[in-house]
């Protein structure tokens, strides 16, 4: 049996990291979250993000989706909520939710702390003594099988369909058979292999969802009157020699592996824990993507890279590899596992084999070259008025 | 690797495929002996491009993976580099369908077009 420790949460769930989240609301409270954050240390992690104090209802459920499942990733020992004291998104609200888990949860408003200086004074203070809460937790023996384990490609190449990908695709099997969980997400990555993911569906429900969501991203482009092809594949990918986006998402489909897809979730929605492949619909933004997954309680995320990535997240830590030669050795010490050796003749298992060694590695307590580095990009997809009305067409 | 490689310098990724990826930049002239018959490359094809296994005409489907990447915009002559010059997607192409009021199927409740 395959195992790992990790930290056991009141609701059940495990993390592998133990950190006090600070949950900005708005923009406006999203400087102050994270001074409050860096001020602290390692251990306290900020999600800065832009979505402003008024959004329209669909966009304001949004964004707390999101910093819910922040909250209540198994990442998160605790939290604070940090508001400006104007935003429609009420904190108290969102702090019950995060504390619904049995997780310590305190609120902080800027404008009744009196300003700026106090809220960093009081922040601290609030922050430290979480901190202090959730100190008596170790790490105790966990099964594999409660990792939810999350797929994400950025700055993709040719190497990544023909290496990169399948070597997570390898772990990302071996961590489905031994009852753990793959998300995959991108759903325009998904255009031109939709019928391959199709077929992987465990019945004819999941499999219309999947369909019905990737014709609607590609409706989207369809709506706007705009051609795809002068966005995917990037002018990157392009370079890399992907020429257009069946090939880039034949390729990049081969990172969540070959197991059953049991489910599709929308963005930011929770994950169901075990034994299969998870879909969650989201845009092909890397940063966006790799958050709504970590909402959904992924709690490692496996990134690969052709072209060199350096993205990482507060919450999760995010593993690189790359299956570039040149991007193994020019950004060496961004990525983490390098499966460039698969196209001098590595084979597959055996690069999803260090893949797989190294998702439990981190998953014990080893840092990423990301967490390292303290890269913790953060950012939430907003719902767009043409995507919204997309949907209302419907 | 999944995949048959020809000449330690390009890969072909399934049976039906009509494109190899280089894995090494190939130069005007270079010969993949492995090929069947043996190709001669017609033109520059950088790292993780594409070499035509075949000639194509314009509009006939191009293959990798064993799967419909696009197709010919062009005539493809065996050898030749393979990339967005001469190869399209058939997918995505919102520009198309909002000039010509074109669907592929299904009609206003499919979303028409605004």
């Amino acid at each position: 049996m395959d195992t790992f420790e990790g930290y056991r949460r009141p609701d059940g769930r495990i993390g592998v990291r133990n950190h006090v989240a600070v949950l900005p609301t708005s923009v406006a409270a999203s400087p102050i979250a994270d001074r409050i954050a860096s001020d602290a240390g390692r251990w306290a992690r900020a999600t800065p993000h832009q979505m402003g104090t008024s959004q329209p209802d669909e966009g304001r459920e949004r964004t707390r989706t999101v910093l819910a499942g922040i909250g209540l990733n198994p990442n998160v020992g605790a939290a604070l909520v940090v508001e400006l004291g104007t935003e429609d998104l009420d904190a108290e609200s969102l702090a019950d939710d995060i504390a619904a888990s049995g997780k310590p949860v305190e609120t902080l408003a800027v404008r009744e702390a009196g300003a700026t200086a106090a809220a960093l004074e009081r922040g601290a203070e609030l922050v430290a003594d979480l901190s202090e809460e959730i100190s008596d937790q170790t790490r105790e023996a966990a099964d594999v099988s409660e990792l939810v384990f999350a797929v994400e490609c950025g700055g993709s190449d040719a190497t990544s369909g023909i290496a990169a990908n399948p070597a997570v695709g390898a772990a990302a099997d071996r961590l489905v058979d031994a009852g753990g969980t793959v998300c995959i997400s991108e759903t325009p990555e998904f255009i031109g292999a939709e019928h391959i993911a199709a077929e992987r569906c465990v019945d004819e429900a999941t499999r219309e969802k999947l369909l019905d969501r990737v014709a609607r991203r590609e409706r989207l482009a369809d709506l706007m009157g705009v051609d795809m092809r002068g966005a995917q594949p990037t002018p990157g990918n392009q370079e890399g020699g992907l020429t257009t986006i069946e090939e880039k998402s034949l390729g990049a489909l081969a990172k969540c592996g070959t197991r059953p897809i049991r489910h599709v979730v929308d963005y930011g929605e929770e994950i169901p824990v075990g034994g299969g492949v998870t879909v969650m619909d989201t845009p092909g933004y890397d940063v966006e993507s790799v958050v709504g997954k970590v909402a959904g309680g992924a709690q490692v995320v496996a990134f690969t890279t052709g072209r060199g990535s350096t993205t990482g997240n507060p919450i999760a830590p995010v593993i690189k590899v790359t299956g570039n030669p040149r991007t193994a050795e020019r950004l060496a010490s961004n990525m983490d596992v390098d499966a460039s050796t698969v196209i001098d003749g590595e084979a597959l298992t055996e690069a999803g084999e260090r893949v797989y060694r190294t998702l439990r590695s981190v998953a014990n307590g080893a840092e990423t070259a990301a967490e390292t580095r303290r890269l913790e990009e953060f950012a939430i997809n907003e719902r767009q008025p043409r995507e919204l009305a997309a949907e209302g067409e419907r | 690797m999944k995949g048959r490689i020809l000449d330690e310098r390009a890969l072909v990724m399934a049976d039906e495929d009509t494109v190899a990826t280089a894995l090494t930049d190939l130069e005007a002239g270079d010969r993949l002996t492995d090929a069947d018959p043996p190709l001669t490359v017609t033109e520059a094809v950088p790292f993780g491009h594409k070499i035509a296994l075949t000639d194509m005409a314009a509009g006939e489907t191009v293959r990798k993976y064993g799967e419909v990447i696009g197709e010919a915009s062009v005539s493809i002559a065996r050898g030749a580099w393979v990339h967005t010059h001469n190869c399209d997607s058939t997918r995505g192409r919102g520009d198309q369908h909002a000039t010509a009021g074109v669907r592929d199927s299904g009609g206003s409740e499919d979303g028409g077009p605004l």
